[in-house]
């Protein structure tokens, strides 16, 4: 009864709260945190960008060129009749020399405007998805350090929408946000310029009024993302909806429950329809605002402008002080909605950019969480005997010692026996929930180790801290006499082959599943590991035999095959040490016969664990362990325990007591 | 494809219809206030006359009020619209793969399935989003600005007909170069979030076997592909603001060239010819003319990405279920009883090796029967075949006397209960999970099935009973827990037929034959099939039979396969020997 006691305590992990009821799988663990974004997560994405300074540069250097040639553009058509067709009708024979010689001048400038567009466009092309590619890698590998704690603490469909949605976001914001960006400031900066040139009062007066729309906007901004922290939630109780039922689509259909499916994902959607409707209506309405602004402002500064013109105000400006003209104050007004524009059009993405910086504070969020530590350095080594001394060697020499550095410099090697010992260990999961009591056992090399008990006893706990998916509290776990902490996680793992309850396969031919276990495995010896697992003959039934390819969930497989398969794999890598939690559990007591008939003779002379409910698995253990609650509360041999009439025997002998 | 896709857009047809609506009155503000303004400054400032000033800025600003309004209104519309189309798009691709059958769902992954409804859906909403808002304006404002152009001087403005082709080859040539780099950029994001999803779910695996660099060189790879792909694809769409660009220079410089020779010849007489004035009329609606064009391309680029997600999208609502319920469909189960008539199945058409074999077999309403096999000989597939989970290639399943394929699918599955071997709970209270055998069952029926299936006794030693929250796929109770609620849900549908694939390998003997004995106590009138590798599991079932290899090899009672199968004999054997009585608490 006891085939997932690792998830049993898993529970525990994440709390539910006073009435057992947890939030929908999203809404509870992945808070939007949607609050003022703040500055550390900017630059940080910017650093991402680091790399790519010299492009960037370019970029820069570009965009300003293709600023110019469009200011030029625009420049060029004002002076075109007044410099150069006025005088072309006061000549008696036309010359054109000049206007052919501006028009190729333009055209110079216009070919310089395009070809940088052009450029700068492809390079962000290019930045955008490095940047994106860099920060997917980055979390990838990162997840791969992180401890079984995180994965039993965050669920798949969070983790999974770090590389979805959260990405997304941020490669709109870079490739269109970044260009916009530099672009509208250029352009800000020289209208400022050319305002302050014109009148300093009246640019004052310009950026007072600005300062008032960035309030007033600002103060939108602030309602409206609330509203995405409540979209940001539904989309995410939608996606786990989906991926859930998605999931679980063999049982809807069994249980015919297609329409009560149907109407709870309407009612989610529609949920997310309102608050997408109501968070993007708030956001949306900034442009129209912004662009309603730059025209009140437009027609404050032509009566403002006016009536200063009108009376003849002093001037001061850039070249000095002046009268203000009233050709002046029209070139300004121009100037004032050209300085909006800019303006307008970040704020048009803003909202983008929001989105986008809290998808990269949920992608960094995940980056910082602390990688499984490892103080190890106790590595493992091929190893021969030389003249009777064990010493390190490259060959392979299926020979494994424990290369020892100790602090005098010395090293020494220890022959790799796979012998275990646990001395009083302690362990929870949750802090005052002790899992594990006082736990002693010695498994030499060659012996088989079971563990009985019923779910919860903490089997599988035992088994995830000899290979230190977890950390003991208290205690000592010594393997060929070095305390486990001494070794480094890589070569411990290395050196234990373990069989989990759940059967976890990758997409790809049943010959690279097999040869995970070992990658430089032949194929030879990927066959034999499947025939010693006694998968053989299936596999070669299967349309393409071990070229089939199986996709991650093994749909096509049965449970019993995929077990199969499973124990080929850990075979295939020939540890000194196996662990067997309930491998073989969905296989018949035939096939189970003659697989334990194969593991037997391939682990001769070491170490087994075997966990298992079903007794006719382990009897044959040099000693069994009966675990009650975190104690060991019986050990002996299959007789020894059917002789001293406790639990174990109880449990042999309940079903001729039923009958 | 847009045919099939604008059929979601519904309810959402007015907010479809009122965004350009309000985007063209928007625009034709928009078109006036420059108007005004240039008489602002003409003859306003330049002429000094405030008066005049104040004027025009009383006109201006009930202008702008109502360009914001109308701006303010189309984006509510436009969002409200989107936000409903993309609603009734994941509602009915939801829905549809509701009706997909087993093989449907085979044929596409989950992964696949769940990018297609999240992020698929998106860019086709974003890009409906952006259609409503441009799809008016901006083809409008080409032809207002074309038409005035060519009233202005028609032969210059053949200028613009030269660029149409350019931009349109160019446009075409993006779109065909693009679309299929976006297509397989897709394909290969699902390829992504597959790795990721088996890395998450098997990091267990990669940790015991140290395969962390192999992962990583996996996924590595395929986030290469999805860094080329999307970088050559977009390095394409990259082309589009610079032709455009091109086009309109070289208009202006062409335009500007023309029109000065046209007023040098005309002599700036406007009954001659072109004047001055009209050259910048000609100039700024050049300008508009490339402008709108390039918010065509720019839609067209959008919808280019968005046509990829939308065939994705339509793959999903073209996929036609291969079950469904026929026409006139019987829609009462008589009884229980179930005849395999000389029955083969294969899980893929061309494979050469047949899953069932020629099954010849009847069992009696009411009867309950074992079957056991070694792993693979096709347990599972045998029982799938009876709530038309598949169809069989050949012969023929009969329930209640009747062919599987004239019933109503619903009233069959309704009436078979089945409890698979990878079962899911999903997260919800223990309560609403066990509501799905019958969404109206009593407090005290979900009681009842509980006892049934030696469930209770466990449920209500959790401090919150039976509302006891199961996380999602039932990761906080243990196995034998989850499958004894799950045989509960079954019962709770009181089933005709009721099938048990190896669902209590995880129980322990004691509680598995306590269930047994309950269910011959409680439902003798239900067919009950019970696939177990446990002897002891079957041994007191009325028949028994023994798969091999997509056959079977031997049915009967156990009394009759003792005395006459060696292969069952030497199971029995080996369990009860070895210990029968293998099972612990």
């Amino acid at each position: 009864m006891n085939r997932t006691d690792n998830k049993e305590m898993n529970k525990k992990m994440p709390p539910m709260d006073k009435n057992g009821k947890k939030p929908p799988e999203f809404a509870g663990k992945m808070p939007p945190r949607m609050r003022k974004p703040d500055k550390k997560t900017i630059i940080r994405l910017f650093s991402y960008m680091g790399q790519y300074k010299l492009k960037l540069f370019l970029v820069i250097a570009c965009i300003v060129i293709s600023a110019i040639a469009s200011v030029a553009s625009s420049l060029f058509t004002q002076s075109l009749i007044d410099d150069y067709i006025a005088p072309l009708l006061l000549q008696g024979t036309p010359d054109y020399g000049p206007l052919i010689l501006a028009l190729v001048k333009l055209a110079a400038l216009y070919i310089a405007g395009i070809l940088s567009q052009l450029f700068y466009s492809r390079i962000m092309c290019t930045v955008t998805q490095g940047v994106l590619k860099t920060i997917r890698d980055e979390m990838f590998t990162h997840m791969q350090t992180l401890p079984i704690k995180y994965f039993d603490a965050h669920s798949f469909g969070e983790t999974m929408s770090h590389y979805t949605n959260d990405a997304d976001t941020l490669r709109q914001m870079i490739s269109q946000g970044v260009p916009q960006f530099v672009s509208s400031t250029i352009t800000i900066v020289t209208v400022f310029f050319s305002m302050l040139s014109i009148s300093i009062w009246l640019t004052l007066a310009v950026l007072v009024f600005v300062v008032f729309v960035f309030r007033m906007t600002g103060g939108i901004m602030k309602k409206s993302r609330t509203y995405f922290v409540k979209q940001q939630q539904s989309v995410a109780d939608v996606n786990g909806y989906i991926e859930e039922m998605m999931n679980g689509q063999r049982v809807v259909k069994v249980f015919n429950y297609e329409d009560k499916a149907m109407e709870i994902f309407e009612e989610k959607n529609d949920e997310l329809r309102h608050n997408m409707t109501v968070a993007n209506g708030n956001s949306i309405i900034m442009m129209p605002l912004t662009n309603c602004a730059g025209y009140i402002l437009y027609i404050l500064m032509a009566v403002v402008g006016g009536a200063m013109g009108i009376a003849g105000v002093h001037n001061l400006s850039l070249s000095g002080a002046n009268i203000l003209t009233l050709g002046m104050i029209a070139s300004f007004l121009q100037l004032s909605r050209s300085f909006l524009q800019p303006i307008t059009q970040i704020s048009n993405q803003l909202n983008s950019i929001i989105m986008a910086l809290a998808g990269a504070e949920r992608i960094f969020a995940m980056l910082d969480e602390k990688p499984e530590t490892d103080e190890g350095y106790v590595t493992l080594v091929n190893a021969k005997y030389v003249d009777g001394v064990l010493t390190e060697t490259e060959e392979k020499t299926r020979l494994w010692a424990w290369k020892h550095p100790h602090h005098d410099g010395t090293t020494t090697y220890t022959e790799l026996k796979g012998d275990i010992r646990m001395f009083e260990v302690d362990f929870e999961y949750v802090k005052g929930k002790p899992v594990l009591h006082d736990i002693s056992l010695y498994a030499k090399p060659g012996q088989k180790v079971a563990f009985v008990g019923a779910t919860g006893a903490g089997k599988t706990t035992i088994t995830n801290l000899i290979n230190r998916f977890y950390d003991i509290a208290d205690g000592k776990i010594r393997y060929d006499g070095i305390n486990i902490n001494k070794i480094k996680k890589a070569d411990l793992r290395r050196s234990l082959g373990i069989v989990l309850q759940d059967v976890n396969l990758f997409t790809g031919t049943v010959m690279e599943n097999i040869r995970y276990g070992k990658l430089d495995a032949t194929d030879e010896e990927c066959i034999n590991a499947a025939k010693l697992a006694n998968a053989d003959g299936f596999i070669r039934m299967l349309p393409q035999g071990y070229q089939t390819v199986i996709s991650g969930d093994g749909e096509g497989l049965s449970q019993g095959q995929r077990q199969l398969i499973s124990i080929a794999r850990a075979a295939v890598a020939d540890p000194p040490v196996m662990i067997l939690d309930e491998a073989t559990s969905s296989i018949d007591t035939r096939t189970e016969a003659i697989v334990q008939k194969g593991m037997d003779q391939l682990m001769e002379g070491r170490t087994v664990f075997v966990i298992a409910h079903r007794l006719s698995t382990v009897q044959n253990s040099n000693v069994i362990m009966v675990l009650d609650h975190g104690r060991i509360i019986e050990r002996g041999t299959h007789e020894e325990l059917i002789e001293l009439g406790g639990t174990y025997s109880q449990l042999y002998s309940g079903v001729f007591e039923l009958e | 494809m847009i045919k099939k896709l604008a059929g979601s857009i519904r309810q959402y047809k007015k907010e479809g219809i009122m965004t350009p609506l309000f985007v063209a009155l928007e625009s034709v503000i928009e078109v006036l206030i420059p108007f005004f303004m240039a008489k602002l400054i003409d003859n306003g400032i330049e002429m000094g006359d405030m008066s005049y000033i104040i004027k025009m800025a009383l006109w201006l600003l009930v202008l702008t009020v109502c360009a914001g309004t109308f701006g303010i209104l189309a984006g509510k519309t436009a969002t409200a619209g989107s936000a409903g189309f993309a609603k009734n798009l994941r509602s009915d691709m939801y829905n549809h793969i509701q009706t997909y059958s087993f093989s449907n769902i085979d044929k596409f992954s989950t992964t696949s399935l769940v990018t297609r409804l999240t992020s698929d859906v998106n860019n086709v909403q974003m890009a409906y989003q952006m259609l409503t808002r441009m799809a008016i304006r901006s083809p409008s404002m080409l032809i207002f600005s074309s038409v005035m152009a060519f009233s202005i001087d028609a032969k210059i403005s053949m200028i613009f007909l030269i660029f149409v082709p350019l931009l349109c080859g160019g446009l075409m040539f993006i779109t065909l170069k693009a679309h299929p780099k976006f297509k397989k950029v897709f394909r290969t994001y699902d390829d992504l979030n597959l790795v990721v999803q088996e890395n998450v779910r098997g990091i267990r695996v990669v940790k015991t076997f140290n395969r962390e660099e192999n992962e990583e060189k996996k996924f590595k790879g395929i986030s290469q592909t999805i860094y080329e792909l999307f970088t050559s694809a977009e390095k394409i769409v990259a082309f589009n603001s610079p032709i455009m660009q091109f086009s309109m220079y070289s208009c202006t410089i062409l335009i500007c060239w023309l029109g000065a020779n046209a007023i040098v010849a005309s002599g700036n007489n406007a009954a001659l010819g072109l004047t001055t004035g009209q050259l910048m009329s000609l100039l700024s609606y050049s300008g508009q003319i490339l402008m709108s064009f390039m918010m065509v391309s720019m839609l067209f680029v959008m919808m280019t990405m968005a046509r990829a997600s939308g065939e994705r999208i339509c793959e999903v609502l073209d996929e036609q279920s291969d079950i469904t319920s026929p026409e006139n469909a019987v829609t009462e189960v008589k009884d229980g009883s179930i005849r395999f008539d000389y029955v083969d199945f294969s899980y893929s058409r061309n494979a050469d090796k047949l899953c069932l074999d020629d099954i010849d077999l009847e069992i009696r309403s009411g009867e309950t029967v074992g079957i056991i096999g070694a792993t693979g000989s096709s347990k599972s597939t045998l029982v799938q075949l009876i709530p038309r989970l598949y169809d069989p290639v050949k012969g023929s399943v009969m329930v209640g006397g009747r062919d599987t394929r004239e019933y109503d699918i619903k009233v069959l599955r309704d009436a078979v209960a089945m409890v698979l071997q990878k079962n899911v709970l999903f997260s919800g209270t223990i309560k609403e999970n066990l509501r799905w055998g019958k969404a109206d069952a009593t407090d005290e029926e979900i009681r009842h099935v509980c006892d049934l299936a030696c469930a209770s006794e466990f449920i209500e030693s959790f401090p919150e009973g039976y509302d006891t929250y199961i996380e999602q796929g039932g990761s906080n109770v243990s196995g034998g827990q989850k499958q004894r609620l799950c045989i509960a849900r079954a019962l709770l549908k009181k089933p005709k037929i009721l099938i048990l694939d190896d669902s209590t390998s995880a129980v322990d003997t004691k509680t598995d034959a306590m269930i047994r004995k309950a269910f011959r106590e409680e439902i003798p009138d239900t067919t009950k099939l019970i696939i177990a590798q446990r002897i002891s599991s079957v041994m007191d079932a009325d028949k028994i039979i023994i798969m091999d290899d997509g056959k079977i090899m031997a049915f009967g009672s156990h009394e009759e396969l003792m005395a006459t199968s060696d292969v069952y004999r030497e199971i029995y054997e080996s369990q009860t020997n070895g210990g029968a009585a293998d099972e612990q608490n």
